[in-house]
């Protein structure tokens, strides 16, 4: 193993990173861009092997490091393991090589050894690469079949107002979102909200008898009170990070995890098998001083080492919440939407994307629509569909229901089919685009007028 | 667009400020609808890149020092640096304020510069004046550009204050750009964790107006004073 001029592993991963203002944040990223590149080229000389013997927190301290490697799948890396990250690469890349034969690469592959490959890929190598793979999951519906583009309908409001939040919801139906769940995340996270909304949601779906499921965005611990009161609901959310740190400063465990998980499975409304729902998004573990040094891309690639150990339905990035400390323009935000997309993947996760911003970064809305239409491309499982896109709650700015729409007509993608069905019965959907009683909430209050 | 139940349209706008009955053209927006998006993002967008200017903070009558952020960019990019001040503006900030107080407001830029005009002359001597009336001493207000919350750390113990507030621009979304929060410590230090702040948030016109959002402070920290 030659590293050149860099110190360790973890100097040549920080440095190989695209320049994101996360690792300037943190003082590890490369001072120049010729600095980056040697880093890039020493990187794709080490092994699968070197960066599986490399965690970026040590197996002894670190209970998602102990997750990640204890998962792997051994026969899966014996084959792999004296590749080095160019050949690894370029295999991904080859039209020899199927979805199929990377999603079961992939299981002998570490967070690091993906955030590794990833580093060494351009922008369409990474959407290229992600549209490959083919990953479905099953909780009421089944999302990730082919041409599906699934999206999950963000009803919030300020207060959790129930008038407010069911208005957005029949808003969002009208248009064809809510496919891959409908969820709020609360203004007001206690037992007693979640339980309303819960019941709220619920009482939707089955008014409507609409085929999905339903989920409140509330702590972890919130939620699994909430199901002992024997209110139900159909995914367990929660917010994850890359580190046991990180996740302590979410106030989260892994068993506490796997505990939410039984429960749900036993007590929760989903048919199932998949009954968890996470989110990430990179810069979460050096914002809670827990990255250990490391980059920012590989922290948040052991959220999806960590991720797949629960078999999610639905895993998304995030991606522009954090704010410009953490990726500061377009162009940082386009390729962190990338990478995460594809370093999901290949740990076999059906992930979306919150392709969003705030308003202190220098982007717009354009920049927004352009990264979904490249994720479109990258075969993301679902996006998030808001009220034009505005989140009146969180004060950031995310897709529309509009842009789903949109996406699909344009993109030749189309709804889950269950539901699919659902919206062409009401004339919201017709021949792959939208239907004429599209955009009329009111169609939904006709036994209420 | 005709809904099939126009009055209940309303109803249902009448139940959330989102974006809500807008129609469609096609799969997209109206032009109505995007003219009015673009327009209110770019506000905020505005809001957070533009300066204050200098009139505003020689309008509101105090000195003006900067944490050590050069610019918005490193404003921006570099938290850990908004709440620090170099040597110089600490010794201005000491040499122009009075020391020993019960409680030392300042002004901030935070993320949203039109906050400190559109609330700072209605929200300043509001609430200095609640306080007064109950006896309290108060410091020398000042106003820092490039101002993280966490400017608060520094001051409370350079000022030997036993009550820190900033009143501090907060990340504009689309419905104001003109909100304010208020962030106050007993016994502010380095020290202190995040937790240790009460928050007073969504001070604006069309939020909690400032002379309202001044009486509710002020009973929160004569709260925090008698503790």
């Amino acid at each position: 193993m030659n590293l050149q001029e860099f110190g360790s592993i973890r100097e040549v991963m920080a440095k190989a990173n695209d320049k994101k203002s996360g690792d300037e944040l943190a003082g590890i990223a490369a001072e120049t861009a010729t600095e980056r590149m040697r880093a890039k080229r020493v990187l794709s000389e080490l092994t699968v092997h070197d960066l599986f013997e490399c965690p970026a927190v040590p197996y002894e301290d670190d209970e998602v490091t102990r997750i990640i490697i204890d998962d792997i799948d051994k026969a899966e890396y014996e084959k792999i393991k004296n590749w080095t990250m160019a050949e690894l690469r370029e295999w991904l890349l080859a039209d020899s090589t199927t979805g199929d034969d990377m999603l079961r690469a992939g299981r002998g592959m570490t967070s690091e050894v993906i955030a590794g490959v990833c580093k060494l890929m351009g922008n369409m190598d990474l959407m290229y690469a992600s549209s490959k793979m083919h990953i479905e999951k099953t909780c009421n519906t089944t999302i990730g079949g082919t041409n599906v583009l699934a999206s999950r309908l963000q009803p919030n409001h300020p207060v959790d107002g129930p008038g407010g939040v069911t208005a957005s919801t029949l808003e969002g139906l009208s248009y064809g979102v809510g496919d891959a769940v409908l969820g709020l995340n609360p203004a007001i996270d206690t037992v007693d909200s979640t339980v309303t909304i819960w019941n709220l949601l619920q009482d939707i779906k089955h008014r409507y008898d609409v085929p999905t499921q339903i989920c409140v965005l509330s702590h972890v611990t919130t939620q699994m009170k909430a199901l002992q009161t024997g209110a139900k609901a159909d995914l367990c959310f929660q917010s994850i990070a890359g580190s046991e740190a990180a996740l302590s400063a979410f106030g989260v465990t892994a068993s506490m995890l796997e505990e939410a998980r039984a429960m749900f499975m036993q007590d929760g409304s989903a048919k199932g098998p998949n009954v968890m729902y996470f989110e990430t998004g990179q810069g979460s573990e050096l914002s809670s001083s827990a990255h250990n040094n490391w980059d920012q891309v590989t922290m948040e690639c052991r959220c999806y080492g960590l991720a797949r150990h629960y078999d999610p339905f639905l895993v998304n990035t995030v991606v522009g919440f954090m704010g410009p400390e953490y990726l500061y323009d377009s162009h940082q935000l386009l390729r962190a939407g990338l990478e995460d997309v594809f370093n999901g993947h290949l740990h076999g996760l059906p992930m979306g994307c919150d392709v969003c911003y705030t308003n202190h970064m220098p982007t717009d809305q354009d920049d927004g629509e352009s990264l979904a239409v490249m994720l479109t491309a990258a075969g993301c499982h679902y996006f998030m569909g808001l009220p034009q896109g505005d989140d009146i709650m969180l004060m950031y700015q995310s897709t529309g229901y509009h842009d789903i729409a949109a996406l699909r007509t344009m993109m030749h993608k189309r709804p889950i089919p269950e539901f699919e069905k659902w919206l062409e019965s009401r004339g919201i959907w017709v021949d792959g685009h939208l239907g004429p009683n599209a955009g009329d909430p009111t169609r939904f209050l006709e036994e209420a007028v | 667009m005709d809904f099939l139940y126009p009055k209940e349209m309303e109803k249902m706008r009448r139940e959330t400020p989102a974006r809500i009955g807008i129609g469609h053209a096609g799969p997209r927006y109206t032009t109505k609808a995007e003219l009015d998006f673009w327009e209110a993002q770019t506000r905020a967008s505005d809001a957070v890149q533009m300066e204050v200017p200098k009139e505003v903070v020689e309008q509101l009558g105090v000195f003006e020092v900067r944490t050590k952020c050069k610019n918005k960019y490193e404003m921006l990019t570099r938290p850990d640096w908004g709440r620090l001040f170099e040597e110089d503006a600490k010794k201005k900030i000491s040499e122009n304020c009075e020391h020993h107080v019960d409680v030392q407001i300042y002004f901030g830029d935070g993320l949203c510069s039109p906050s400190v005009g559109a609330n700072i002359p209605d929200l300043y001597p509001a609430l200095r004046a609640e306080l007064e009336a109950e006896g309290y001493k108060v410091g020398t207000p000042f106003f820092v550009r490039y101002c993280r919350v966490n400017t608060a750390r520094t001051i409370g113990p350079l000022l030997d204050a036993k009550l820190t507030c900033v009143l501090l621009g907060e990340r504009p979304g689309l419905v104001t750009n003109e909100s304010m929060s208020a962030y106050m410590a007993l016994d502010a230090r380095p020290e202190m964790s995040e937790s240790d702040y009460k928050v007073v948030s969504n001070i604006s016109r069309i939020g909690m107006p400032p002379v309202e959002a001044a009486a509710y402070i002020a009973e929160l920290m004569k709260g925090e004073l008698t503790k």
